[in-house]
């Protein structure tokens, strides 16, 4: 007997709701940075529920891509982590309010 | 069957998740997310995509987490986290959150039933035909995002000569 | 030739715009040549379509030359377009010729100028602006020319504008005849509402046809008389042409005796068929020019300052046109107006030749015995004042005695004394000029006489041509008494000047005794002067001390102008300043500061919302898209 598609939604929903509430829980930067991994997970796998829902193959290939930004968006978050880290010395969101006004 | 292997790996999954919640400790945060990835990658084999399920594990599990537990090795912090001031604020997202899960589950109500349709899945030969055909020029342009990726990573961390 | 007359306007247009926009560039003797040349070409042009005239053709009259269909609104329009008939005539050779001379005199009076080339340029632009006035075949076009010399006026009477009193008298001349502008919109309104259009053929022909009744006749040509007050300063609105004499002499000359002031005139001229029509407002125009006549008569004679003199005595001579047009003898008014223009130019161009020599005095009370030392500026000055006092044989006398035995023909007996009374006033203040500036004892100052010298021939040789002509002109128009067909100007002007049936004709014997009378009034006036300036030196000092308030009122021209600014200008002003501090800084300025600080307010409250912290804008984000999303599915 195979999975009724329905059940991946419901996973793909609460992983992404999951993904917010660790955003907002977690206060420093990395932490936050892989909630939105989770977010972005849960949107991959949502893409390939449809897929296998309506047979559209480019779903995956959609896949692919997200997967790959998503690993230099990591890349690029992570360096500019560290170097608000080597500047402020500290990486609590709490600290890091430059942009107020 | 299957049902029972998909439980497994979504128990699994949002177990990890609700660990990473949690934990107070980015290691163990970062190794909670690495189990969860690799169930996602489970799951995805069994939403009829092979290769992608090797993908997400190789290069999400296996290459994405590895980078964020690099980075929270050199940064080191000793001290824990003091907590928040505004705790208010926690609390509302939360209830907008699940007011969130509550209108997406309302907008998916058509196709959570869904009769499970067991396909062959796509095979890799066919995700390769549509990517170096229809999708060749965003695979391409992909390779250049990556290699900017790469050289911008490198460029802002590179130490100042003094 | 005949019919090159629409050109006429174009060589002092384009001599204008030349001299305005590459006036720095050009040498002050091209800028001579160039000023003169045209108004010459202006006047030669003229010359031959005045020869057309004569040259009895068969073409009706008027000529006229539709340049283009300039405005087109509906059922309202207007062309560009000029006309010729013997009325343009008298007045374009007139403007010309008379504007000519001015300006070669004014070649030799601004020489030493900073601002010679701006001179001409306006002197220029002001004959353009009156060529076009008088040669207009419709009233719009006409009220284009009106207001462009209305505007050369403000510039040339400020034309030493670093002068305060010279800016003012700008300004006060300006604003008193737009004053009289007002009127003449409404009337011209009135035309073109009851006619459809304002073409002079097309007004006659409605007067004559009976679209424009009594009533309504009366009622336009006496907004139109008002426009006339204003530019022929007539009363109520002549109170800047005494200021006007701020300007430089020759502008005086030009504007405020020859030609801007008398377009008042010409307008009611070229209506005279409207006028006539209503006797209600001939009576007006008549008894107002006769009340201005005596008026100005009265304060000139006293005043102190030569052209002063000149100023009030034009406006009294103006009175006496109008006088002649509302008793219905047009051609006399015109006739009067030809004549003035000689002499009253002559003699403000030889007052300006005086102030030359002085180097700059214009208080008669230091001058004095002036004869001798100005040999070429005493004669034609005298030649002019014995003009306008209406001495026999000079052309003065010819074109006054034709008003008013005129007036007298119509029955209007009280308006011919009055006419009388002036012309006593008249002989009386210009003879006191002459013999307080070139006889008696010599009260000029040291500096003064130092610097004493004749002007140049560029200035005297104008001088003598206009006196010719002050003796020569009026024997074109010779009083009816030595036969019908003396009147050449009358006869001329027939096609155009509707003759007034005379209700009280005269007899040959009847007439005589007028023209004695007009005489007699003539040397009654300056045998007074003579006994007051030259005989007993005293007498004029000890009358005003008998009669200090008489004398003062007079001195102080009744204390018009301070009345006007009391009970005109003041509260003007101190309304305007009310206005201005309570509706404009409040209301105006603070609805704009008002929205300002608003914008202000809202940008403050909103920044409220950057706190900087990444939590807080990610909440924003989820309450959009939860908003959004509950919007799209419910």
């Amino acid at each position: 007997m195979t999975v009724p598609t329905g059940y991946f939604f419901v996973l793909s929903l609460i992983l992404f709701v999951l993904g917010i509430v660790a955003f907002f829980v977690k206060r420093d930067l990395i932490s936050q940075f892989m909630a939105i991994e989770v977010m972005l997970n849960s949107a991959n796998l949502a893409f390939l529920a449809l897929a296998r829902e309506s047979h559209f193959a480019d779903a995956q290939a959609v896949v692919f891509f997200v997967i790959t930004v998503a690993a230099a968006e990591a890349a690029i978050g992570l360096a500019i982590v560290l170097v608000i880290f080597r500047r402020r010395k500290s990486i609590r969101t709490a600290d890091l309010s430059s942009l107020k006004g | 069957m299957a049902i029972i292997v998909f439980f497994v790996l979504a128990v699994t999954c949002t177990g990890s998740v609700l660990g990473m919640i949690f934990s107070r400790n980015q290691a163990t945060s970062a190794l909670l997310l690495v189990l969860a990835f690799a169930a996602l990658g489970g799951v995805f084999g069994l939403l009829g995509a092979p290769f992608l399920a090797v993908v997400q594990v190789i290069i999400y599990a296996g290459a994405i987490m590895v980078l964020f537990i690099f980075v929270i090795m050199m940064i080191n912090i000793r001290q824990g986290i003091a907590p928040d001031k505004k705790t208010w604020i926690i609390i509302l997202a939360c209830a907008m959150a699940a007011v969130l899960l509550a209108e997406l589950a309302f907008a998916a109500r058509g196709s959570l039933p869904g009769a499970g349709v067991a396909g062959p899945g796509v095979t890799p030969t066919e995700l390769g035909r549509l990517l170096f055909t229809t999708y060749a020029y965003p695979f391409e342009l992909t390779s250049v995002l990556i290699l900017a990726a790469l050289a911008g990573a490198i460029v802002l961390v590179k130490k100042r000569e003094p | 030739m005949k019919d090159l007359f629409w050109l006429i306007p174009f060589p002092s247009a384009a001599s204008a715009l030349v001299l305005i926009l590459f006036g720095r560039l050009l040498s002050r003797k091209w800028v001579t040549i160039q000023a003169c040349g045209t108004v010459f070409v202006s006047f030669l042009l003229g010359l031959f379509s005045f020869a057309g005239l004569l040259g009895a053709s068969a073409e009706p009259l008027p000529w006229v030359k539709v340049l283009f269909p300039w405005i087109r609104a509906g059922a309202f329009g207007a062309d560009f377009g000029f006309q010729f008939d013997p009325l343009s005539a008298v007045m374009v050779l007139v403007v010309t010729g008379v504007g000519f001379l001015i300006h070669v005199y004014s070649a030799g009076y601004m020489a030493h100028d900073r601002s010679y080339t701006r001179y001409f340029s306006h002197l220029n632009l002001f004959m353009a602006a009156m060529l076009i006035l008088v040669l207009a075949s419709n009233m719009v076009l006409m009220f284009v020319g009106w207001e462009g010399v209305g505007l050369c006026s403000y510039l040339l009477i400020g034309f030493w504008f670093e002068k305060k009193s010279a800016s003012d008298a700008g300004k006060k001349a300006f604003i008193v005849n737009r004053i009289g502008d007002a009127g003449f919109l409404l009337g011209l309104l009135f035309l073109l509402t009851v006619v459809g259009s304002s073409d002079f053929t097309a007004i006659n022909g409605a007067v004559r046809g009976g679209t424009i009744g009594g009533g309504l006749a009366t009622l336009i040509a006496l907004l139109l008389f008002v426009g006339a007050t204003g530019k022929s300063a007539q009363i109520p609105l002549y109170i800047w042409l005494p200021d006007a004499m701020e300007g430089p002499t020759p502008v005086s000359a030009l504007i405020h005796a020859a030609t801007m002031v008398t377009a008042g005139v010409y307008m009611v001229a070229r209506l005279n068929v409207l006028f006539s029509a209503s006797s209600a407002a001939s009576d007006v125009v008549g008894i107002i020019g006769a009340a201005t006549a005596v008026f100005a008569a009265t304060m000139a004679l006293t005043q102190n300052d030569i052209k002063r003199v000149l100023a009030y005595s034009t406006i009294s001579q103006l009175g006496y046109m109008f006088l002649g047009c509302g008793v219905g003898a047009y051609a006399a008014g015109v006739f009067h107006l030809v004549t003035h223009a000689f002499f009253k130019s002559l003699l403000f161009l030889s007052a300006g030749s005086v102030i030359h020599a002085l180097s700059g005095e214009q208080d008669m009370r230091k001058m004095g015995g002036l004869r001798k030392y100005l040999p070429r500026t005493y004669p034609p000055f005298l030649v002019g004042a014995i003009a306008i006092s209406g001495v026999p044989f000079l052309s003065g006398f010819f074109s006054k005695d034709a008003i008013l035995t005129s007036a007298f023909a119509q029955g209007k007996t009280t308006l011919w004394a009055l006419g009388l009374a002036g012309a006593i006033m008249t002989a009386f203040y210009m003879f006191r000029l002459i013999f307080m500036t070139f006889h008696g004892p010599e009260r000029i100052s040291e500096e003064a006489k130092a610097h004493l010298h004749e002007s140049p021939k560029v200035m005297t040789v104008p001088l003598a041509i206009l006196a010719v002509f002050s003796i020569l002109a009026g024997y074109v128009g010779l009083p009816a008494i030595l036969g019908e067909k003396a009147d050449l100007f009358r006869r001329f002007l027939a096609p155009v000047i509707v003759p007034a049936a005379e209700t009280r004709p005269l007899s040959a014997g009847a007439e005589w005794i007028l023209i004695l009378a007009s005489v007699a009034a003539a040397f009654a006036g300056i045998l007074i002067a003579y006994v007051f300036y030259v005989r007993s030196p005293r007498l004029p000092q000890a009358l005003a001390e008998r009669l200090p308030f008489v004398y003062k009122l007079l001195y102080n021209k009744y204390y018009i102008d301070e009345a006007v600014g009391a009970v005109v200008i003041r509260p003007l002003v101190r309304g305007s300043e009310l206005v201005y501090s309570g509706f404009d800084l409040k209301v105006v300025d603070g609805a704009l500061n008002g929205s300002a600080a608003a914008a202000g307010f809202f940008g403050k409250v909103l920044s409220l919302f950057q706190t900087g912290f990444v939590k807080d804008y990610a909440f924003a984000f989820l309450l959009g898209v939860a908003l959004i999303l509950g919007a799209l599915l419910f």
